[in-house]
């Protein structure tokens, strides 16, 4: 295996309380040593990255992704949503079960990990909380943790009978899974293609109130209030309202384990950018108020929220060019997400480096439990991300490593580019220009 | 659960919302927001030269120009005189309907709009059920697209011709519209606002020519948000009261195909909403009635005020000749001197 010397970067490592320059010997697939400039000891016949003026973290973790494999490789594989992964900085991705078939056995989360799918960064499935995410029957969690899930979730689908929810927590705690909960009443969403309000009833398209969701984070809080096992871990997928986040600090300050993630373009647009029918705009949950958007900012500025994550969700061109209602959910991701979050949440509105980098490494690592990730320490995975954190650049999704383009971000201008994305040791993207 | 007071934030700067880019062809109408004041009355103005205009000098306007009729949906009126329009101008039309063409094999709308501009239609008028899909249409072809109704969103044709009926009624003579034209005019439009597109045209057009337009309806059919609508609506759900201020009342028909699920006590609704002549003749003696159409008599109107002495509804469909023709040739002819977008 080769080995790596990143030489001469600002070292960030939030979760080990690290922000000075440093060398580091990556070597194995480990990080073996971090020192002061110039002060690693042996490094012989090791390929020298030299980071002078950039930015060292570890590399970013995405606890919300659609690879869309098994079964839809038209949109995306786990060898092209990957190497979009890898150009984003990220490291490892969390991939949501709602391919075809539906992964809830242990056969499709070891086909999703197997080396033929050609990862290029580590990839966590996440497993169906019920068979065929129908919301019926549980599936079985030891045999999936086993086979490599690190979560349950009906992702898309969520779980309406309060039965099986309160079945699924209460079964993922005892083999110490997370649950992840996709929030949405389905009841109240029927035929609804955009947020419901002032903009869905000019634009003569039905809409899913923002009900539907906060109602749905309170529905399970107040389950995994009930359920009263210290291990159950309840997580709200892309939060999105100003009601389900309010729920979500309110459970914390009981001292539940409740944690949520937002995606970048939550924390960003609102329902204003749909625009004349933006089919790229549209996704679930979809662009919210400017008063959600703006409770979105101040849940990530005041630690509320655990993860930023970015819901990527490729479509193919042609399935995006459709009346609005008829276009699929889901906007791209991966590559947007460290440019979009370093361009608005630190330059814009002034959260520090380290608080961006560790909702997008050390946190989300933590959430779901990936040992030795998140984190640059000796011994741990050698995960790297190592970009210019002032350098502007203009995002091009006709350039994008996915294999979808379906973007509301072509053309802006972006902060922090990526030089090289480490994937435990190898360097899995590489940007010189 | 308890509700958290969130403090209130600082104003921060957020992303910016782009400017639209419709509409790519200037001979596009997708949305009556197209037409300037200039351009709402060019077009006032050409429906009532080509109306007058003799047929066979009419007849070579638009000469073996190929309009293409693309129609998803039922529809009367709006195709027939859409229709009888393009051929006064003397331009070859071709009919697609969703029920008789490879709509029904799965081809999606911007392959329906290729095939038809590779074939030579000049311009689409497009008659869709899903809000937005002129804006599609023309997005994928960039011809001239002629919205005839997308969905619940938008019918421009309808808003002015129904603008035209009201001019004949309380400004004749007058076809050059600016900002005061209906100044001290109140327009209520009675029923199924939600799933109307020809509300929602109007209540985009007519506050700008300073027209107040009241909505009134049952909160199932009316959402209170629609008082956001635009500047000049506002929203009284007694229809008595609506139509004591009002000069011009629209009645719509409560869209059945659209209701997808909700329920609706029609006897309550009539009791409550039904433009009956005793209701007419006691809160509105001199208002003038219109209805885009269809009709369901018994149900929005009785018998006696749609053939009434105030209804103006087969007016209406007269004037959609006049309209359609004007906003045809302004999609084929020299449209970008015509006046553009608003």
């Amino acid at each position: 295996m080769t080995a790596l010397v990143i030489r001469g970067g600002q070292l960030i490592d939030p979760a080990a309380g690290v922000d000075a320059l440093k060398d580091i010997f990556l070597k194995d697939g480990r990080v073996v040593e971090i020192a002061a400039p110039g002060k690693l000891k042996a490094t012989n016949g090791a390929e020298v990255l030299d980071a002078t003026g950039l930015t060292v973290a570890p590399g970013l973790i995405d606890i919300h992704v659609h690879l869309r494999e098994p079964g839809q490789a038209y949109k995306e594989t786990i060898a092209s949503g990957t190497a979009a992964a890898a150009a984003g900085g990220f490291t490892a991705v969390a991939a949501m079960p709602n391919t075809l078939p539906v992964n809830d056995s242990p056969e499709t989360t070891r086909w999703m990990l197997a080396p033929e799918r050609g990862a290029k960064v580590r990839v966590f499935p996440i497993a169906a909380a019920t068979r065929g995410s129908k919301g019926e029957a549980l599936n079985d969690y030891a045999a999936l943790k086993a086979a490599g899930a690190v979560a349950v979730t009906d992702d898309g689908r969520p779980i309406l009978k309060d039965s099986i929810m309160r079945e699924v927590l209460a079964s993922a705690a005892r083999v110490g899974l997370s649950v992840i909960q996709h929030a949405e009443d389905t009841r109240l969403t029927q035929g609804a293609s955009m947020n419901l309000g002032p903009m869905s009833f000019k634009l003569g398209l039905r809409g899913m109130p923002p009900e539907a969701e906060s109602g749905m984070v309170e529905r399970d809080i107040r389950l995994i209030t009930e359920l009263r096992d210290a291990r159950a871990h309840l997580h709200v997928a892309h939060v999105s309202t100003a009601a389900a986040v309010a729920a979500v600090r309110q459970a914390r300050r009981s001292g539940l384990r409740v944690t949520c993630e937002v995606a970048p373009h939550h924390f960003l647009l609102t329902e204003e950018h749909v625009g004349l029918y933006n089919t790229n705009a549209k996704m679930n949950p979809p662009l919210r108020s400017a008063a959600d958007r703006d409770a979105m900012i101040d849940a990530i500025l005041d630690g509320v929220v655990d993860a930023i994550a970015t819901d990527h969700a490729p479509h193919a061109l042609h399935e995006k060019e459709v009346e609005f209602e008829n276009a699929p959910n889901g906007i791209t991701g991966l590559e947007t997400a460290l440019g979009l979050s370093l361009r608005w949440l630190h330059k814009e509105w002034k959260l520090p480096l380290g608080r961006v980098l560790s909702l997008m490494s050390a946190q989300p690592a933590a959430l779901l439990g990936m040992k030795g990730r998140g984190t640059l320490t000796v011994g741990s995975f050698a995960d790297v991300v190592v970009f210019d954190p002032k350098a502007e650049w203009t995002y091009r999704a006709a350039d994008s490593k996915s294999k979808s383009r379906n973007s509301p971000f072509d053309g802006w201008t972006l902060q922090g580019k990526i030089r090289w994305t480490i994937s435990e040791g190898r360097i899995a993207y590489s940007n010189l220009a | 659960m308890s509700q958290v007071a969130i403090p209130v934030r600082r104003q921060l700067q957020t992303p910016p919302v782009e400017a639209s880019p419709y509409p790519y062809n200037p001979g596009s109408l997708l949305s009556v927001q197209d037409l300037s004041p200039d351009g709402l009355s060019h077009v006032l103005a050409r429906a009532t030269a080509l109306e007058n205009q003799d047929p066979l000098a009419r007849a070579r306007i638009l000469a073996k120009r190929r309009v293409a009729l693309l129609f998803y949906e039922s529809s009367t009126r709006t195709r027939t005189s859409f229709e009888l329009a393009a051929k006064s101008l003397g331009a070859d039309t071709a009919l697609i309907s969703s029920l008789s063409s490879s709509i029904e094999k799965g081809e999606s709308l911007k392959d329906t709009g290729l095939t038809l501009r590779a074939l030579g239609a000049e311009a689409i008028i497009l008659r869709h059920n899903s809000s937005g899909a002129a804006w599609l249409l023309e997005e994928a072809t960039r011809l001239p697209i002629l919205n005839a109704g997308d969905g619940m969103h938008e019918h421009p044709t309808q808003a002015l011709l129904d603008l035209r009926t009201i001019l004949a009624h309380l400004r004749p003579g007058i076809e050059a519209v600016t900002a005061d034209t209906l100044a001290g005019v109140t327009v209520s439009i009675v029923g199924d606002i939600l799933h109307s597109r020809v509300a929602r045209s109007n209540m985009l057009l007519l506050p700008r020519l300073g027209a107040r337009v009241v909505l009134c309806g049952p909160k199932e059919l009316l959402p209170e948000l629609a008082a956001n609508a635009g500047p000049g609506v506002s929203i009284e759900r007694n229809l008595e009261v609506a139509l004591a201020q009002s000069q011009v009342i629209v009645m719509l028909r409560i869209q059945a195909e659209r209701l997808a699920g909700l329920q609706l006590d029609l006897e309550e609704y009539k009791a409550a909403y039904q433009l009956t002549g005793q209701r007419l003749a006691t809160f509105a003696p001199s208002a003038v009635v219109l209805h885009p159409g269809p009709i369901i008599r018994g149900l929005e109107l009785t018998s006696e005020v749609a053939d009434g002495p105030q209804s103006a509804i087969l007016e209406q469909v007269r004037n959609g000749v006049a309209i359609r023709m004007a906003v045809v040739e302004r999609a084929l002819v020299a449209a970008a001197q015509q006046g553009g977008r608003a």
